[in-house]
């Protein structure tokens, strides 16, 4: 028995090929999508891996026309901004987190400040590099260290609140429940019981704005300026492992492209663990507490 | 020792629903008093009014008097103070899953800024003694986190937590619902032990556990206390049609 | 704190109304009262001396308010040091800034057409590149690919999403450009030329290029919140369409894209929101000329290039007072499109936890 007519038949045909057509269609883009990615590995690891030595992790960089040199000013740069970054930063996002999450709840407020924290985020780090160019270095009369943190930390805000909460979010609300019956004040419970439960998520999260934060050029090109020299202070300009590459990627100079590759090197692997770490923890799952 | 608890014109709000009203009772200190009826009838929030934890929701809401001992709960302190004399049991184990079993035990003791670690260490094996649970743990109370015991493990930890504080009042919000029969019948010996040193206040909604192991009764319906007696009258000789419907299986 | 203390409390209080008047048991009348402990034990002397712990309560609560309100501080400020201090360009210029090509330093002579049109051009363009492979991969991710492959494939668009803007510029200079330069560009104006967008001299660096970094570059964004919001329509609604005899990519069709279309869009605006602001790769391959240009190949200026590459060298107040206008333009740009993003995003994932990345 034929229950189907010609036209359906070939409609069938049409519909089956559509939906070949279009699986191979997501499958190529997929495959399209991870090709840069993988093609930016292997310069990566290509041109970088072959220019890092020694020299690069404890040399400032050479004169233009001498080879050698490294980024050692840089690297320990960076480092002394992100400290910086993190000092202001962190503290201030979790706690934003923990209003959210511990007082927050269903309030208009926190809902306001949950949105103005993902709207934030969005706003371009160029924007934050001319603010607080604006704010202190207009102030200080000279580019700093201190600018450059500033920056940092006030693009890491947002990401670690949201983070926070997020992770406050998985503590189980009976845990909550269980230190309140007991008496313990809410900050303290907030403290030693909802956030130290959630603390390997919040610490992932924080090294996850650490990571994005470190990569970050444009907010420091008018704060921390860069530095061609070693400086500890930090109202002076100090150099920065991106402000770094940038410099050295538009340079005319083969050694400089070389040592750019180098660098981003270093900071991709930096990033890379960070976020590797988090995927771990991600995979995981949610902290189960209680049962 | 515990203490009675006198409840006055208790009423009781989430949101806009009206979950418990003008509920009046006084329970006899030093015994335990079960609260039985079906579930939503507000049997819990009862509880939660008794140690102020009801309020932990930002749309709840209470009025009326409760007594503790000379104490008006709602007047005279600090939800805070209230429940630091007063045990709470919920109905799942809630352990805290960070703390080993001996940190577990005092954490009413050490989240309150209580340091002396003698006390602290003959605490936790009083505590876990009165839980019958000492044996079973006291090799490892710091090895293990507490969120590693079996579930009826868990439990008694948490009542050795609820312990630990030298409540004058012990809550128990079907403590038991979540265990197996073994379990089950572990927690019920430990409150007919306890009952003699604390008020326990125990809801449930197996009529048998009530009959077990509470003097008195107390049985719940649409936010309402509808009956208060002796245990044995409750179950042999109900003075409300509702309540017997209730206890004879006609509905619930 | 016995019950004897109950006793007398519970004769002047009125007695006990409904149901029931309370008959004490047996076992009550008899219980030992008496003596009420006069030694407390140390633990509850210790808890008893305990404070409420209302005034830490108070102040933490207010700690963490303040800090959650630094939020928006940090947006006000910005939105108040940027008008500041572009209070110069604002008087001078007004809104002829945003109509006007000139962009002369030299004569005092501002307005950032050609910006717009750059960071327009680019950031359009890079959409339309990568929107069809953002969601391609969506797709491929939440309803064709075997569940073993899943995970890794998303970790590698995620892991796209890690990598600094200026590693991406470093790539697009030394790899992109040269390949945009020999191969790409020449193969473009071959087959495309007629067009008229692919005119002029080819050097590699130009509007085309950018847009391919910023693509590549908010791909992952664009991907990973679709496909959030695509785990998030009900299987239910994929389970109704395939009932009726669907083939899968209708199912697809039918039952996922119209149910979470909101949510895609919302998608795709923070993805443009991202281009729009993008500053260091860009700035690096699109040659930085404020000319308005027909041609893909020909050099051009985006807003936030022309703050990276001129800021630190501008000299003069109206200079450096035209330039934080341009940022003050991004900031509110970026904000609104951001802010209608978000709303669209969470009005499909409300239950669905957010995504940091």
């Amino acid at each position: 028995m034929d229950f189907e007519s010609k036209s359906m038949r070939r409609n069938r045909a049409t519909r089956s090929a559509t939906n070949y057509f279009v699986s191979g269609l997501c499958i190529l883009a997929t495959i399209l999508v991870i090709l840069p990615l993988l093609a930016i590995l292997f310069y990566l690891i290509y041109k970088g891996a072959s220019s890092l030595n020694l020299a690069f992790f404890t040399h400032v960089p050479a004169p233009v026309g001498e080879t050698g040199g490294g980024m050692a000013n840089s690297i320990v740069g960076s480092g002394i901004i992100l400290f910086l970054a993190s000092l202001m930063g962190i503290p201030i996002g979790i706690a934003a987190g923990v209003y959210l999450a511990e007082f927050g709840r269903g309030k208009t407020l926190a809902n306001a400040v949950r949105f103005t924290a993902d709207v934030l985020n969005g706003v371009p780090s160029i924007v934050m590099g001319i603010s607080i160019y604006s704010l202190i270095v207009v102030q200080q009369k000279h580019f700093s260290a201190l600018a450059g943190g500033v920056a940092l930390a006030v693009m890491m805000v947002p990401t670690i609140t949201r983070t926070t909460e997020e992770m406050l979010a998985t503590v189980p609300h009976a845990i909550r429940e269980a230190a309140l019956g007991l008496g313990v004040p809410k900050w303290r419970t907030a403290i030693s019981v909802s956030l130290r439960t959630a603390s390997p998520g919040i610490i992932t999260g924080c090294m996850l704005a650490f990571a994005r934060v470190a990569g970050e050029t444009a907010p420091l090109l008018f704060t921390a300026f860069g530095n061609q020299f070693w400086s500890f202070n930090l109202s002076q300009p100090i150099a920065a492992l991106p402000l770094q590459i940038y410099v050295y990627a538009i340079s005319p100079y083969d050694e400089w492209h070389r040592l750019a590759w180098a660098g981003s090197l270093v900071l991709i692997v930096l990033i890379m663990v960070s976020v590797t770490l988090v995927r771990i923890f991600a995979n995981r799952g949610a902290l189960k507490g209680g049962s | 020792m515990g203490v009675g608890i006198l409840v006055e014109d208790l009423n009781a709000w989430y949101g806009t629903t009206h979950t418990l009203q003008d509920i009046n009772l006084h329970i006899p200190a030093n015994h335990a008093t079960a609260l039985i009826g079906p579930s939503g009838c507000g049997k819990s929030t009862f509880v939660r009014c008794l140690n102020r934890m009801h309020e932990t929701n930002p749309i709840a809401r209470a009025t009326g008097v409760v007594k503790m001992g000379e104490i008006d709960i709602y007047n005279d302190a600090s939800p805070v103070e209230i429940r630091r004399r007063v045990g709470m049991v919920f109905q799942r184990p809630n352990p805290f899953p960070t703390m080993s079993i001996y940190d577990n035990v005092v954490s009413g003791l050490k989240l309150n800024g209580f340091r002396n670690r003698r006390i602290l260490d003959e605490t936790v094996e009083r505590s876990l003694k009165q839980a019958a649970l000492w044996e079973e743990v006291k090799d490892d109370l710091k090895k293990k986190s507490g969120a590693s015991l079996s579930g009826g493990q868990q439990q008694r930890m948490c009542i050795a937590r609820a312990l630990a504080v030298d409540p004058e009042v012990l809550l128990m919000d079907e403590p038991a619902s979540a265990l197996d029969p073994v379990s089950t019948s572990k927690i019920e010996d430990l409150i007919f032990q306890l009952k003699s040193q604390y008020t326990i206040v125990i809801v449930t909604h197996n009529m048998q556990q009530a009959a077990r192991v509470a003097e008195n009764t107390g049985f719940f319906l649409n936010g309402k206390m509808v009956e208060f007696d002796s245990t044995h009258k409750i179950f042999t000789n109900p003075r409300d049609k509702r309540t017997e419907d209730y206890i004879t299986g006609r509905f619930g | 704190m016995s019950s004897t203390r109950m006793t007398p409390e519970r004769e002047t209080s009125s007695p006990l109304p409904v149901p029931t008047p309370v008959s004490p048991p047996a076992a009550f009348a008899d219980m030992a009262p008496a003596v009420a402990s006069t030694t407390l034990s140390p633990i509850r002397d210790y808890l008893s001396k305990r404070g409420s712990g209302r005034l830490a309560d108070d102040s933490f609560a207010a700690v963490m308010l303040i800090c959650a309100c630094s939020i928006f501080a940090i947006v006000l400020f910005i939105f108040g040091i940027l008008i500041m201090h572009s209070r110069l360009s604002l008087a001078q210029f007004g809104w002829k800034f945003f109509t006007t090509q000139a962009w002369d330093p030299v004569s005092g002579d501002f307005g950032a057409l050609p910006f717009i049109y750059g960071t327009l051009a680019t950031s359009l363009l890079a959409l339309c590149m990568a929107v069809p492979l953002a969601l391609g991969v969506a797709i491929f991710l939440t309803e064709l690919c075997p569940r073993p492959l899943r995970a890794p494939i998303s970790f590698l668009t995620e892991l796209l999403a890690a990598i600094p803007s200026v590693v991406y510029g470093l790539w697009a200079v030394f790899v992109l450009v040269p390949l945009m330069r020999d191969v790409i560009g020449p193969f473009l104006s071959k087959t495309l030329g007629w067009t008229g967008f692919f005119d002029g001299p080819n050097f590699g660096v130009g509007l085309l290029t950018a847009s391919m970094i910023l693509a590549i570059m908010i791909l992952p964004i664009i991907s990973s919140l679709t496909r959030d919001i695509m785990t998030a329509v009900p299987n239910s609604q994929r389970e109704a369409v395939l009932a009726l005899g669907a083939t899968r990519w209708e199912m697809i069709r039918v039952g996922v894209l119209r149910n979470s279309r909101i949510g895609i869009v919302g998608a795709v605006m923070l993805g443009l929101g991202r281009a729009l602001g993008e500053t260091m790769a860009v700035t690096m391959v699109i040659g930085n000329h404020p000319d308005i240009s027909k041609s893909l190949f020909a050099p051009g200026y985006t807003l936030a290039s022309v703050i990276a590459n001129e800021f630190s060298e501008a000299t003069g107040d109206l200079y450096l007072s035209a330039l934080i206008e341009i940022g003050l333009a991004l900031f509110l740009v970026t904000i609104v499109v951001n802010a209608i993003a978000r709303l669209m995003v969470w009005a499909v994932t409300r239950n669905a936890p957010a995504r940091v990345i």
